[in-house]
């Protein structure tokens, strides 16, 4: 998978969780820029993320991520 | 209702589309009553509010909540702050868990040391429970506790005194005894729900850790879907009974084609001894109240010799209505529906056949027709559902079948007079008229939740509520029990009037459909006005609330004889009568053992 292809898995991830279908998600994106984006959503965002992908990140790994652009590198990472 | 919060739901679903599903039920226009739960955690519990809103939204009710900060349970118990204070919860949630335990036993702890230990903890929590009960004198649900992940003294650590098992299963029978004294008290099976769910899929400890959730995220509609089911129970939302479908849903084959003696039914082969299971499954839920029905495309011949099956429990006997017959499922379901006096969507509809469930769902909505797989499914699918899910037992829900079988021969016994005041004479009827009673309590609240027809203003109590208008000098309260030559119907009515001076305002007005056309309300109003002139009540004004389902009772204060005096745009309207123009109307029912 490419980068591209992630971040576009990525982004159908936000709109579901988030319920919006305009949400586009760039390497910068953090939680400042989605409203809904609260450490509670957070949550259900890492789980189905972690779910479209089959993957399990490391709770170090989760604590550590900065924006979206390093959770696509963890995630190209594990794959 | 959204079929995907139905059971069996897809959890990771709902997980994953949460805010979309909250929309859509939020704005489907549908009317709900209002309830406020507060939510007393011992770990995070924000899915676990917001899975519980969705049920309960699909449940037709409105919650708003109240959540306390994180493991904040105690000290919100023992001094409720003062927004919770204002909130005035209807029912308390105290979600605890396994993580809340703050003592376990040690190895070196004696027999009597751990007994301690668990009189404490135990302790612990009656305080909470008698300090909110105190304070906000509304329905509490607490968890019990949940096995742990491990087990550190192997298949040991179940019976010995030191073992963390042995020590939970301990206090969980204690606040079992709690339980079974304090009828305002329900448990929340957290441990059959996560070992329902795989005790080691549940304990996924990444959630703990990370968030503090006491349990797996996909856990948790399972959970959330639990207490709903609880809270709409104590609101009074559960079905009342079942229409059944027959060929390969009470039995294997079709009775029409392969004859009575090659359905399969009955101990000797895997099959047959699957649908009897199931129908001893039904059997048993009768003892509880819950009505049988059947709605089958059969000849009526065909049905009852297939019902009369040697090695079948169910028999023709056990159901109240049979209809079995060529027309549309969903048309024999209302009229099954009608018999009863009961609404559609208080019954489950039962058919192994997914067209016939669409037919149903399509036509009636409000109606559940589960997806019950194969006949090896179909007891845990609609056990798990919850439909009827039991948080007090009544000495009426035991009687109901009873109840609606006697009210068949009612009807049977109608159809021999022309007269309808012949018949409601020959009906020989007597009614207890009277102020509540210690021991109906409960009864009189669940009937303030069930009756969503004849009732002109659609209050909801609870039991402490009703507690407190019994007590209170200022409040004529009346229950109606009727019984007549056919049998004891219980306490169908129930009336609350507030006294402001020398006036009495009625707040509830309710009658069991049960005893519909029986002149009951016209002794309930006899017996109100008679304890407003011992009073010296002078005026009596009632109120007309109109909801989706109480059409029934529109012009039911016309009817006794009050006077129209405010109606307003949404049709609320409000009836006065002076207590010296009341005309008594009921020469029927012998009340109170007088004039005979």
């Amino acid at each position: 998978m490419t980068r591209a292809e992630v971040f576009e898995k990525l982004n159908e991830v936000f709109r579901e969780v988030f319920d919006d279908e305009d949400i586009v998600v760039s390497d910068a994106t953090t939680a400042n820029d989605i409203e809904a984006w609260d450490s509670l959503m957070h949550i259900t965002l890492v789980s189905e993320v972690e779910d479209a992908f089959d993957i399990h990140f490391e709770m170090k790994d989760v604590t550590k991520m900065k924006n979206v652009g390093e959770m696509a590198d963890k995630i190209l990472e594990m794959m | 209702m959204l079929k995907e919060l139905e059971y069996p739901f897809d959890s990771k679903y709902i997980i994953g589309k949460k805010v979309m599903l909250r929309k859509l039920l939020r704005g489907d226009g549908s009317k709900r009553i209002k309830k406020n739960i507060a939510i007393l955690g011992g770990s995070t519990t924000n899915d676990i509010k917001l899975c519980i809103e969705l049920f309960l939204l699909n449940q037709g009710i409105d919650p708003e909540f109240y959540e306390s900060e994180y493991n904040q349970y105690y000290q919100d118990a023992m001094f409720p702050p003062e927004e919770l204070v204002r909130f005035k919860p209807d029912v308390i949630y105290i979600f605890t868990t396994n993580r809340n335990i703050t003592k376990y036993p040690q190895m070196t702890d004696t027999d009597d040391s751990v007994g301690r230990m668990i009189d404490a903890e135990y302790g612990k929590y009656k305080n909470i429970w008698e300090n909110l009960s105190r304070t906000f004198h509304c329905p509490i649900i607490q968890n019990n506790f949940e096995m742990p992940v491990y087990r550190l003294l192997g298949n040991k650590d179940v019976e010995d005194y030191h073992g963390k098992r042995n020590f939970l299963q301990k206090l969980n029978s204690k606040f079992y005894e709690y339980a079974q004294t304090n009828s305002h008290f329900y448990i929340c099976d957290l441990e059959f729900i996560a070992a329902d769910y795989g005790l080691s899929e549940w304990h996924d400890l990444n959630y703990w850790y990370m968030y503090k959730y006491a349990m797996n995220l996909y856990a948790i509609p399972s959970l959330s879907f639990n207490i709903a089911n609880i809270i709409k129970s104590i609101f009074g939302k559960n079905k009342k009974g079942y229409v059944l479908d027959l060929d390969n849903t009470l039995w294997g084959g079709v009775i029409g084609d392969d004859g009575v003696d090659n359905i399969e039914i009955g101990p000797e082969e895997a099959v047959g001894q699957a649908y009897l299971e199931f129908q001893q499954y039904l059997k048993e839920q009768t003892h509880l109240g819950i009505i049988l029905n059947v709605d089958s495309k059969n000849d009526e011949e065909n049905a009852i010799a297939g019902l009369n099956h040697p090695n079948g429990v169910l028999k023709p006997g056990d159901m109240i209505v049979i209809k079995a017959n060529w027309e549309p499922k969903d048309r024999n379901l209302c009229s099954i529906a009608d018999e009863l006096t009961l609404l559609p969507e208080s019954l489950v509809f039962v058919d192994d056949n997914p067209a016939e469930r669409h037919i149903v769902t399509e036509q009636l909505p409000g109606v559940s027709a589960p997806e019950i797989g194969s006949v090896q499914n179909y007891i845990q699918i609609l056990d798990h559902s919850g439909f009827f899910e039991t948080t007090v037992i009544s000495e009426d829900d035991t009687n109901r079948n009873r109840m609606y079988k006697e009210n068949v021969q009612r009807a049977q016994q109608q159809a021999k007079f022309d007269d309808y005041n012949d018949y409601l004479l020959s009906l020989d009827m007597r009614g207890t008229i009277k102020s509540f009673e210690n021991v109906l309590m409960s009864r009189i609240a669940q009937l303030t939740n069930k009756s969503n027809q004849f009732n002109l203003t659609t209050k909801r109590y609870t039991r402490e509520e009703i507690e407190e208008v019994a007590a209170n000098q200022d409040y004529i309260d009346l229950y109606g029990r009727l019984e007549d030559r056919f049998g004891d119907n219980g306490v169908v009515s129930v009336v609350i009037g507030k006294q402001i001076g020398n006036i009495v305002d009625i707040e509830l007005w309710i009658m069991s459909c049960r005893v519909l056309k029986r002149n009951m309300e016209f002794a309930m109003m006899d017996e109100l006005i008679n304890q407003c002139t011992k009073r010296g009540i002078l005026k009596v004004i009632g109120h007309y609330y109109p909801t989706a389902k109480n059409a029934m009772v529109k012009d039911f204060y016309s009817l006794h004889g009050f006077e129209k005096v405010d109606e307003d745009d949404t049709g609320n309207t409000k009836w006065e009568i002076n207590v010296a123009n009341y005309i008594p109307k009921n020469n029927v029912i012998n009340v109170n053992g007088g004039n005979e």
